[in-house]
């Protein structure tokens, strides 16, 4: 088994107005030191193989279809293997 | 001409689209989701609404379904395809309009009418329009900010593509006031305003009503006066 963690970002040239928002709220609660806030998506996906070059070809084929659109996001992902318990 | 508004779970405009076709008095029917052919169709609806509870984005679930192939497969035939609002965001997901629609700049959900300027007067879905008239439309969408990069933008500009833009205030934060754009052969269109909401007078506005009236004439030229 593997345990994907993916994270879906908004690229660098796109605006990010939810990110502009709680930086904007931040300041206002006094964080001044706040220089800059994106906001974007983590996911975990489980995945029932125990071949890593599988796991991570698939994970891209997904990442690309589904979970980012490559035209304003970008995608990156973690793979750990792990033992089911029990078994 | 036959007409088919495409159903999801969570379309919430299809009944508005349905009525509006119904109106012209030509067939229209509902096609559900699962359904995998098109091909008996003339004219096809994408509505709006929030289909798969925008879950992941909008429109990217829609996207798969098998309906979507089907409509693929229209569009490159040469069918007319409308996408309103969650329509148009389900044509970005697909890939058959280039670019996405973002968050509104201003983060609200902005519900609306809004004046658009009629930009292609030459498509089939703005043929009895004027270039450079104003129409009355309403919006209703948090997610309607068209965004594309400088490269397709500009090749948007070059093949007119911007069929509508904003003509006062942008509401949304759209790149270049973009309103709605059509792919380069101009037999698929995507809208974030509403012209199934503006065809009475009822509704505050009729000037949507000729975006319909307008894709039937050109079906028609195209098929013969005759035929129907």
């Amino acid at each position: 088994m593997f345990k994907a963690t993916v994270y879906v970002t908004i690229k660098e040239n796109v605006l990010d107005p939810q990110g502009t928002a709680v930086q904007g709220a931040l300041h206002t609660m006094g964080f001044d030191d706040v220089e800059r806030v994106r906001i974007g998506k983590y996911m975990e996906i489980d995945l029932n193989t125990t071949d890593r070059a599988e796991a991570e070809s698939r994970l891209k084929a997904m990442c690309e279809k589904l979970l980012a659109n490559t035209v304003v996001e970008d995608y990156r992902f973690e793979l750990t293997e792990h033992v089911k318990e029990g078994v | 001409m036959r007409w088919a508004v495409l159903v999801f779970p969570g379309s919430n405009c299809d009944i508005d689209c349905y009525k509006a076709v119904e109106a012209l008095g030509e067939p229209v029917d509902y096609v559900w989701h699962t359904a995998d052919d098109l091909s008996a169709y003339d004219g096809i609806l994408v509505p709006g609404g929030f289909s798969y509870g925008d879950y992941l984005r909008c429109g990217a679930i829609a996207r798969f379904t098998a309906v979507m192939g089907a409509l693929v497969k229209a569009a490159e035939a040469g069918k007319y395809v409308l996408g309103i609002c969650n329509g148009f965001q389900v044509l970005t997901e697909s890939g058959l309009l280039p670019g996405a629609l973002l968050r509104n700049n201003s983060l609200k959900f902005r519900c609306h009418p809004a004046d658009l300027r009629v930009e292609n007067a030459a498509t089939p879905f703005t043929r009895e329009y004027e270039a450079g008239e104003i129409i009355d439309i309403p919006i209703a969408h948090g997610e309607g900010n068209y965004y594309c990069d400088e490269a397709t933008l500009a090749e948007l500009k070059a093949n007119n593509q911007i069929v509508f833009r904003y003509a006062g205030s942008n509401p949304n934060g759209s790149i270049d006031d973009i309103a709605g754009i059509c792919n380069k052969a101009g037999n698929v269109f995507g809208m974030m305003p509403h012209p199934e909401r503006a065809v009475s007078e009822l509704l505050g506005s009729v000037d949507g009503k000729r975006m319909f009236t307008s894709i039937l004439s050109a079906w028609r030229e195209s098929n013969g006066a005759a035929a129907r």
